[in-house]
C-alpha cells in the first residue's frame, strides 16, 4: 500500500493505493495530524486507488475526521469505488461520510 | 448425538414438566392467602426458580462438544496482556509465557498503571509495551475495556489474543484455537476456559467454575451465543473494529439529532426572550438553518456534511453577534461608567459587584447567554464524540464487564462466537473472601448493568435462542431476592406456626419430589462428575452480594450514581482479614435458622406444632444451613495448601 500528499490551494489531498487495513491506519492518521498542524485542516481522502478497505481503514477516517474537525476544517473522502461503498454501507458509516466524485469536488462543491 | 445428550434432553424436558406442574398446583391449589405476606413471596420465589430451571435446561438442549477447527492456524496475532496494579513479577511470568506461543505473533503490556519499572522490565524481555495516550486526559478511562480500546489503536494484528496478568497462557493456545477464524469467516471470538492453578481440591472460594467453563458454555456456544470472558480469548480485529465503528456511526447520529432538537428548544426560548432586533433576526436565520439541518438528516443525508454547513452558519452568526457584542459591550461599560459603581484606583478598573452583574442581565445590555448557547451548538456539530478519549470504542464501555456486553453486540450484528472446551491457560483466583466478594459483586453488576442498558429481549439483531442465553444469565443474578425468601420461609414456620402453604400434604409431596428430582438429576447428568455444589452453595450463599449488585447497578443506570470498577487483586491475599461486614447477613440467617430450629423442636415438644410441617421445615433449615456454611469455610481460608505455586505473590 501506498500513500501520497498532494497539496491544493484550499486542501490537500492523501490518496491511498491498495489495501487499506490496520497496518495503514497509522500512517493515515500521522499523515492527517502533520497536514493540521501545518494549518491545513481541510482534508481530502482519494480513495479511487484503494483496492481494499476494513474497519480498522475506516477508524482512521473516523479519527482524521475528528482530528480536522477539532481544528475547525474538516475531512471529506472522494472517488470510492463501489467494494469500498458497500463497506461503508455495511458499517452505517455512508449515514456520516459522503462520498464525492473527485478530490477537487469535495471542497469545491459545497 | 451420543446417549448422554439424548438423556439430558430427555430430563431437561422433565425437570422443565414436572417443574411447571409443581408451580401450577402452588399458584391455583396451595397458596396459603391468610398469610399472603409470606405466601406470595414464596411462590414468586418459585416461579422464579422454575424459570431458571427452564432457561438452564434451554442452555443444555444444545450442549455440543466441538471436536476442534478443520483448518490450520493463520493470521497475524498480537497477544495483549492487560494489567493495572499486578506485581510486576507475575504479569512478567505471563509475558514470558506469551513470547513462548509457538505461533508466530506480537507480544504486547498493555500497563494501565504506566509503571516506569513495568516498561523498563518489559524492554528488557523484548515485548511490546503500551500505555493511555494524553487522549486520554480528563476522559473517561472505561477500565479494562478503554485499555483494550486503546492499544487496538497502536496494533495491527488480525487476530487478538487477550490475557489477564495472572493468564499463564500454554504455548499451543494460537494453533488450537485460530483455525475457527479461518473454517469460518464469520466467526468472531473463540473463548476457552478459565482454570486456576492456585486453587486446592477443596476449592472453598468456588472459584474454578467447572459448569460454566464446560456444559454451559457448551450449551451457549449451542445457540451461537458463547460468551466472551474477558480474557483467554482470541478476538478478530476486523469484528471489534466494525462494531466500532456502528458505534460510533449510532452515537453520532444520536447525539447529533438530540443536540438539533435541544438547540431549537434553546434558540425558540432565546427569540422569545430578547428585545434586541439585531440578535432576534440571527437567532431566527440560526434557528431556521437547524430545522433545515434536521429535515436533511431525517432524509438520511450524510451527517458529516449536514453538520459541517450548520457549523458555518453557526459560526457566522456568533462571529457578528460577537462583534457586535463587542460594540455593545463598549457601550455597556460606558453605562457602566454612569452607574454608581466603585473604580478601583490601584488595578484602574471598574469593580463590578454582583448587583451590578445582575443588572447588566436584568437590562439585557449583551446577549451573553445567547452566545453562550449558540456557542455549545457549535462544539457538539463536530461529531468528533468529544467526551470520549476515542471517537471509535470497539469494546463495548456500557458496563463494567466489558466482555458480555461486546459479545452480545458482536453476535446483534450477525458474528458468531466459539467456545473451545480445553484449559490453555491457567490463572491466579482471589485466595480470600473479600477479594472474592469483590470479583462476584462486579461480575453481577456488570451483567445486570447490560441488562438494563441493552436488554437482550428486546435488542435488534439477535435470534431467539441468543436472547434467552444472554437473559440466562442475567436472570440468574436475580436470585439474591429468592434466596431470601427461602431462608426466611421455614423460619416463619417454626418459630411462629405460619404455613406459606395450605398443607404439607401427600399433593405438595406427590408434586413436589419428582420435580425436585428430576432437576437434580439433569444437574448431575450434566455435570459429568465435575464438581458443581460450590457453584450451587454460591449461588445461596452470596445473596447479599446479589443483592447489593441489583440496587447498585439499578442506582448506576436509573438514576445515574457512579458504580466503582474494582480491580480483583491477583497478588494473593488482601491483608485485612475477615470482612465481617460483608458477611454478616449469612451470619445471622444462620444464627437464626439455628434458633428456628430449636424452638420448632420445643413447639413440636410441648404439642404446639404440627409434627410433619416441623419435620419438613426442619429439612429445610438443614440444607440452608450446609448451603450458608461454605462462607465459614471460605472466611477461614488461608489460601491454598502450600505447593510450589507462589512465585510472584506478596
Amino acid at each position: 500500500m501506498n500513500l501520497s500528499t498532494a497539496v491544493q490551494e484550499h486542501y490537500a489531498v492523501i490518496s491511498i493505493e491498495g489495501r487499506f487495513t490496520a497496518a495503514v491506519a497509522p500512517r493515515l492518521r500521522e499523515e492527517a495530524n502533520d497536514l493540521v498542524a501545518e494549518g491545513r485542516k481541510n482534508i481530502v481522502v482519494d480513495l479511487s486507488a484503494a483496492t481494499f478497505i476494513d474497519s480498522s481503514g475506516l477508524g482512521a477516517l473516523i479519527g482524521a475526521l475528528k482530528t480536522a474537525r477539532v481544528a475547525g476544517g474538516d475531512l471529506r473522502i472522494a472517488a470510492a469505488p463501489e467494494h469500498v461503498l458497500s463497506v461503508l454501507r455495511l458499517t452505517n458509516l455512508d449515514r456520516v461520510l459522503r462520498n464525492h466524485p473527485t478530490p477537487d469536488a469535495a471542497f469545491n462543491a459545497g | 448425538m451420543t446417549g448422554r445428550f439424548i438423556l439430558i434432553r430427555v430430563l431437561a424436558v422433565l425437570s422443565v414438566l414436572l417443574g411447571a406442574n409443581y408451580i401450577v398446583w402452588r399458584w391455583l391449589d396451595s397458596v396459603n392467602w391468610s398469610a399472603w405476606w409470606i405466601a406470595v413471596p414464596l411462590v414468586v420465589a418459585e416461579t422464579y426458580s422454575l424459570v431458571d430451571t427452564f432457561l438452564f435446561a434451554l442452555t443444555m438442549w444444545r450442549a455440543r462438544e466441538r471436536p476442534g477447527p478443520q483448518s490450520e492456524p493463520q493470521g497475524t496475532v498480537d497477544v495483549l496482556i492487560t494489567t493495572y496494579n499486578e506485581p510486576i513479577d507475575m504479569v512478567m511470568r505471563t509475558a514470558e509465557a506469551a513470547k513462548r506461543i509457538a505461533y508466530p505473533h506480537t507480544t504486547w503490556i498493555l500497563d494501565d498503571g504506566a509503571r516506569p519499572e513495568m516498561e523498563a522490565r518489559a524492554r528488557e524481555a523484548g515485548v511490546g509495551y503500551i500505555t493511555r495516550s494524553d487522549d486520554w486526559t480528563g476522559k473517561p478511562r472505561h477500565a479494562k475495556a478503554g485499555n483494550l480500546n486503546s492499544a487496538l489503536f497502536q496494533t495491527d494484528g488480525e487476530f487478538l489474543l487477550i490475557l489477564d496478568a495472572d493468564q499463564v497462557p500454554d504455548p499451543l493456545i494460537l494453533h488450537r484455537t485460530l483455525g475457527y477464524f479461518a473454517d469460518d469467516p464469520a466467526v468472531a471470538l473463540v473463548q476457552t476456559p478459565q482454570w486456576f492453578g492456585n486453587v486446592d481440591e477443596a476449592d472453598p472460594l468456588g472459584s474454578q467454575a467447572p459448569l460454566f467453563y464446560g456444559p454451559i458454555q457448551q450449551g451457549k456456544d449451542g445457540w451461537n451465543a458463547a460468551f466472551f470472558c474477558g480474557s483467554n480469548a482470541v478476538l478478530r480485529r476486523e469484528a471489534l473494529m466494525q462494531l466500532g465503528i456502528v458505534g460510533y456511526v449510532r452515537d453520532v447520529t444520536d447525539s447529533t439529532r438530540r443536540v438539533l432538537r435541544t438547540s431549537e428548544k434553546v434558540l425558540a426560548k432565546e427569540i422569545g426572550r430578547t428585545d434586541d432586533e439585531d440578535l432576534r433576526r440571527e437567532l431566527v436565520d440560526v434557528r431556521s438553518a437547524v430545522g433545515a439541518a434536521r429535515a436533511r438528516i431525517d432524509a438520511g443525508e450524510p451527517i458529516a456534511d449536514v453538520t459541517f454547513e450548520l457549523r458555518g452558519v453557526v459560526d457566522e452568526a456568533s462571529r457578528r453577534l460577537v462583534a457586535r457584542d463587542v460594540d455593545s459591550m463598549r457601550a455597556d461599560l460606558a453605562a457602566i461608567a454612569q452607574l454608581p459603581l466603585e473604580r478601583d484606583a490601584e488595578l484602574d478598573a471598574v469593580v463590578v459587584d454582583d448587583r451590578g452583574l445582575d443588572l447588566l442581565v436584568e437590562t439585557d445590555l449583551s446577549p451573553v447567554g445567547s452566545i453562550q448557547a449558540v456557542g455549545q451548538l457549535l462544539e457538539a456539530l463536530r461529531i468528533d464524540r468529544g467526551d470520549e478519549a476515542q471517537p471509535v470504542l470497539p469494546l463495548a464501555t456500557i458496563s463494567v464487564t466489558e466482555d458480555m456486553a461486546t459479545a452480545m453486540q458482536l453476535h446483534a450484528l450477525g458474528w458468531r462466537s466459539v467456545y473451545h472446551h480445553e484449559v490453555l491457560a491457567t490463572g491466579l483466583a482471589p485466595e480470600d473472601l473479600r477479594t472474592m466478594l469483590t470479583q462476584r459483586l462486579r461480575w453481577a453488576q456488570g451483567t445486570l448493568q447490560v441488562m438494563l442498558r441493552d436488554n437482550p429481549l428486546v435488542k435488534r439483531g439477535l435470534s431467539a435462542g441468543q436472547r434467552l442465553m444472554y437473559f440466562g444469565t442475567m436472570w440468574s443474578y436475580l436470585s439474591g431476592f429468592a434466596a431470601v425468601v427461602y431462608l426466611a420461609a421455614p423460619f416463619i414456620y417454626l418459630i411462629f406456626g405460619v404455613m406459606p402453604v395450605s398443607a404439607w400434604s401427600t399433593d405438595f409431596f406427590a408434586r413436589f419430589i419428582p420435580a425436585f428430582v428430576a432437576n437434580q438429576l439433569l444437574f448431575v447428568v450434566v455435570a459429568r462428575g465435575v464438581k458443581t455444589w460450590r457453584g450451587q452453595q454460591y449461588s445461596l450463599a452470596l445473596f447479599p452480594v446479589w443483592i447489593k449488585a441489583c440496587w447498585t447497578a439499578f442506582a448506576n443506570v436509573v438514576l445515574g450514581r457512579p458504580l466503582n470498577f474494582a480491580v480483583t487483586r491477583k497478588d494473593g491475599r488482601d491483608p485485612s482479614g475477615v470482612p465481617w461486614r460483608e458477611i454478616w447477613p449469612q451470619l445471622t440467617a444462620m444464627v437464626l435458622l439455628v434458633v428456628a430450629l430449636v424452638i420448632g423442636a420445643l413447639r413440636v415438644a410441648v404439642g404446639t406444632a404440627d409434627g410433619v410441617g416441623t419435620l419438613v421445615n426442619t429439612a429445610w433449615v438443614a440444607y440452608d444451613l450446609v448451603v450458608l456454611s461454605v462462607i465459614i469455610q471460605a472466611a477461614a481460608y488461608r489460601g491454598p495448601q502450600p505447593r510450589a505455586i507462589t512465585e510472584g505473590e506478596s
